[in-house]
């Protein structure tokens, strides 16, 4: 079976280009492959110097790497913007819910809407966290979900991230560019702003203190300079105005946490980490994490740190969770889903894991722990060597996989090699909660810059554009 | 704010000082090797500036001779010698990256721009004639760096620390050379006024910016005693120990803790016997031996800093 034809964003299967690119159009064609080929430069020449790069490991001492920035926008109308927006409200809301359930009275496992090994046996949940209450019964304050647009036009919700989304600066770092090279752009088309992000952010921070604390000091806690998105992390506590630690700038001290200043201890109350779960506390995850804060999860299950998201959200965000995100919105909503989910086969039941492998060419299979990309296969892209190897692994461990079809990502004019051509994107916008639901219009869109792949992440040779979202 | 973050904005003007004052001190002793003298003059002058950095060790594990060329390149381009201008400016840019957050973004494009061209650098400059070229550079960055700090960053702690790493190395480094440069002519004898005595003299009043300033303040021939005078106790010379220490002085006032008081009242000792002394005393005492006090309290300086406000200290 030949992959379906992708949506193109910007041209009409009939030729025409699409209104909302018209008038993007008619400046691309004013001007040429070298003017845009040296804006592109310059904007490479910026990246390096604001220092938007990240450490390869095992290359030339000092040597950092971009990930590429595309100088074609990636245009949303608004009214298909505002479907997005509702949606994806609506399913982080239910995501909290169903967080808030599990850990709490399991109500969801009861009305036999999951199975409950399902849930339990994840090794995404934390026991540690049955019965804690956090604040305002939200754990994922921020929420990066992966949105991609099939054949006819109609959008998908690829996965939910709701343990550390990253990208959020991209978001920013490419619209900043995006003015900064092609200003006379900004005239002709009314593109909602998305600046103001990193205060929406503190705003929501600061609405989730722990009991009893007014005005909540918050921090940004790092794995360091050498994580591939410090950048991230360090560009998002400048913006916020809030201390960047690490783990070794923390202690816990009689249930409660304290950063080391030049003037004694100070007392803090938020913190927006970007350390995964395990490597938190060693005295309660992985004992040899040099990033974590020894007794933070006493202190947390204590109720004296909000910390953002709230441990054990990957039980939530995990693969073989998310087949039944419908169900979770109409179980706690009772609503009905904006958003499509991709249909999913989940190989631990036998029916789906027969039909998977017998159509291994024409599907994608995914680990369910899997993230950036690998461990996956792309069945029509793939040579049988590879669909065999992948079978076998399917067989001998079949829970750890799920099988969805192939979708033709839609494609977006991209500026490569041989000019303009379509690429392959996806889109991740970034949902806050807190005492609200709230997100930016706009949110971060990748592209995979190699001809024909459908792997946008950045880790393999994925870029990004600058997202427009339009007011009308 | 943060000891680590302290510390890091500390070091990453400390490095940016030293590079600047390497660069001053390897200009020096290129621009002397172009007057007519001895090899073994030179070669002395080369040692001497080995010794004086505390790197003759690290250089012999290196080289087995030491030649003006092969000097240069380890104290200006070798990335395994820690003091090279290389490894200054790529520890300032460490430094500065993990405070990024911290510093205006002005200030750290300025830092990450330097280290850029700095890695281009390495094979831009030949170690010929446009090796002076190179310590132009190095110095206009650090002005640059530190011209974008005064310009943009918030009065705060932030501020001072910055500044405290930037005197207190300067201080340092103004010591080490006079120490070096003087303990190579005086031999010749004070006052002894040869033709090329004055360019000697007049070589290192230009490393440390002073020719001119020399001049406006002695209106008069160039001795080793006031060129000692100058760049020891005299306040207005902005690179003289005692202006150096009189900011150390200010700077660690404004940011003491409970801790930090006797690092306060060191601070201050020095910066009186520099408001206070007087030249004649102190070359009475040897020059050389005085430099080599004051180092050693400059460090014991600097470890009182680390301690009282740069390590992450438990709860008391």
């Amino acid at each position: 079976m030949p992959a379906p034809t992708p949506y193109n964003e910007m041209h009409a299967a009939e030729g025409g280009v699409r209104n909302h690119y018209q008038a993007f159009d008619k400046w691309l064609a004013s001007t040429s492959t070298e003017w845009l080929a040296q804006k592109r430069a310059e904007a490479d020449m910026l990246f390096h110097r604001v220092g938007i790069t990240f450490a390869v490991y095992g290359e030339d001492a000092g040597s950092e790497r971009l990930i590429p920035f595309d100088v074609v926008p990636r245009i949303i109308p608004a009214d298909e913007w505002r479907k997005l927006a509702a949606g994806l409200k609506q399913r982080v809301r239910a995501l909290n819910a169903f967080t808030e359930d599990i850990y709490h009275d399991q109500n969801i496992l009861k009305a036999g809407h999951i199975p409950a090994e399902q849930v339990l046996q994840n090794s995404q949940y934390r026991p540690e966290m049955q019965g804690v209450d956090v604040p305002n019964g939200i754990y994922a304050h921020i929420a990066g979900v992966d949105i991609v647009r099939a054949g006819a036009g109609e959008f998908y919700v690829l996965e939910d991230n709701l343990r550390v989304p990253s990208g959020v600066s991209y978001m920013l770092e490419d619209r900043r560019m995006m003015m900064r090279l092609f200003p006379e752009l900004f005239a002709h088309y009314p593109i909602a702003p998305v600046e103001h992000y990193p205060d929406l952010l503190l705003d929501n921070l600061r609405s989730v203190p722990p009991a009893g604390v007014n005005d909540p000091t918050v921090v940004v806690l790092t794995p360091g300079s050498y994580n591939s998105a410090y950048f991230e992390h360090a560009f998002l506590a400048q913006q916020m105005g809030v201390e960047l630690v690490e783990g070794q700038d923390l202690f816990v001290n009689d249930g409660f946490v304290y950063m080391r200043t030049t003037r004694g201890p100070k007392r803090v109350d938020v913190i927006y980490r970007r350390i995964d779960d395990d490597f938190l506390d060693p005295l309660a995850f992985r004992p040899d994490s040099m990033l974590g804060v020894p007794g933070l999860l006493s202190a947390y299950r204590a109720g004296h740190v909000t910390i953002a998201n709230a441990i054990g959200t990957g039980v939530a965000d995990d693969k073989s969770i998310y087949p039944y995100v419908p169900d979770m919105i109409r179980f706690y909503l009772s609503e009905e889903p904006l958003l499509n989910n991709v249909p999913t086969y989940m190989l631990r039941k036998e029916e789906d894991l027969k039909y998977t492998l017998a159509h291994l060419h024409e599907l994608v299979v995914k680990e369910v722990h899997g993230a950036g990309g690998y461990g996956m296969l792309i069945g029509p892209s793939a040579s049988k060597e590879q669909i065999a190897t992948f079978r076998e692994r399917i067989i001998a461990e079949p829970a750890k996989y799920i099988a969805q079809p192939t979708l033709a990502l839609s494609a977006c004019p991209t500026f490569v090699e041989s000019g303009i051509a379509p690429r392959h994107i996806d889109l991740r916008p970034f949902v806050l909660s807190g005492k609200e639901v709230t997100l930016v219009p706009g949110g971060l869109t990748r592209v995979a810059l190699r001809e024909g792949s459908l792997v946008v992440n950045s880790s393999q040779g994925g870029g990004t554009k600058d997202t427009w979202v339009l007011e009308r | 704010m943060l000891s680590r973050t302290a510390d890091h904005l500390y070091w990453m003007a400390r490095y940016t000082e030293r590079a600047e004052n390497i660069a001053r001190m390897l200009d020096v002793n290129y621009q002397m090797s172009l007057l007519p003298q001895g090899g073994d003059v030179m070669e002395q002058s080369w040692i001497a500036t080995l010794s004086i950095s505390d790197l003759m060790e690290a250089y012999q594990k290196k080289h087995d001779t030491v030649t003006p060329a092969k000097a240069l390149a380890f104290m200006a381009f070798d990335r395994d010698n820690p003091s090279s201008i290389y490894s200054c400016l790529a520890a300032a840019r460490e430094n500065a990256r993990a405070v990024r957050g911290t510093l205006t973004s002005e200030a750290w494009e300025t830092l990450n721009s330097t280290w850029i061209d700095m890695r281009k650098a390495v094979t831009r400059y030949s170690l010929g004639a446009e090796i002076a070229d190179f310590f132009e550079w190095v110095k206009y960055r650090s002005h640059l760096t530190r011209g974008v700090i005064q310009g943009t960053m918030l009065r705060d702690e932030a501020y001072h620390f910055t500044w405290l790493g930037t005197y207190l190395e300067r201080a340092d480094n103004t010591a080490r050379i006079l120490d070096v440069k003087y303990h190579l002519l005086l031999p010749r004898g004070e006052g002894a006024g040869g033709v090329v005595d004055y360019y000697q003299w007049s070589a290192l009043l230009r490393s440390v910016s002073a020719f001119a300033i020399y001049r406006k303040v002695y209106r008069d021939l160039i001795t080793p005693r006031r060129v000692a005078e100058l760049l020891i106790l005299t306040d207005d010379m902005p690179r003289s120990m005692h202006r150096c220490m009189s900011q150390v002085y200010m700077h660690l006032k404004a940011i003491a803790n409970s801790q930090s008081a006797e690092t306060e009242r060191r601070a201050g000792e020095m910066h009186a016997s520099l408001l206070f002394g007087r030249i004649d005393s102190i070359l009475e005492m040897g020059l050389h031996e005085y430099l080599v006090e004051f180092l050693a309290r400059v460090a014991d300086l600097g470890e009182r800093i680390s301690q009282d406000f740069l390590v992450p200290s438990p709860i008391r």
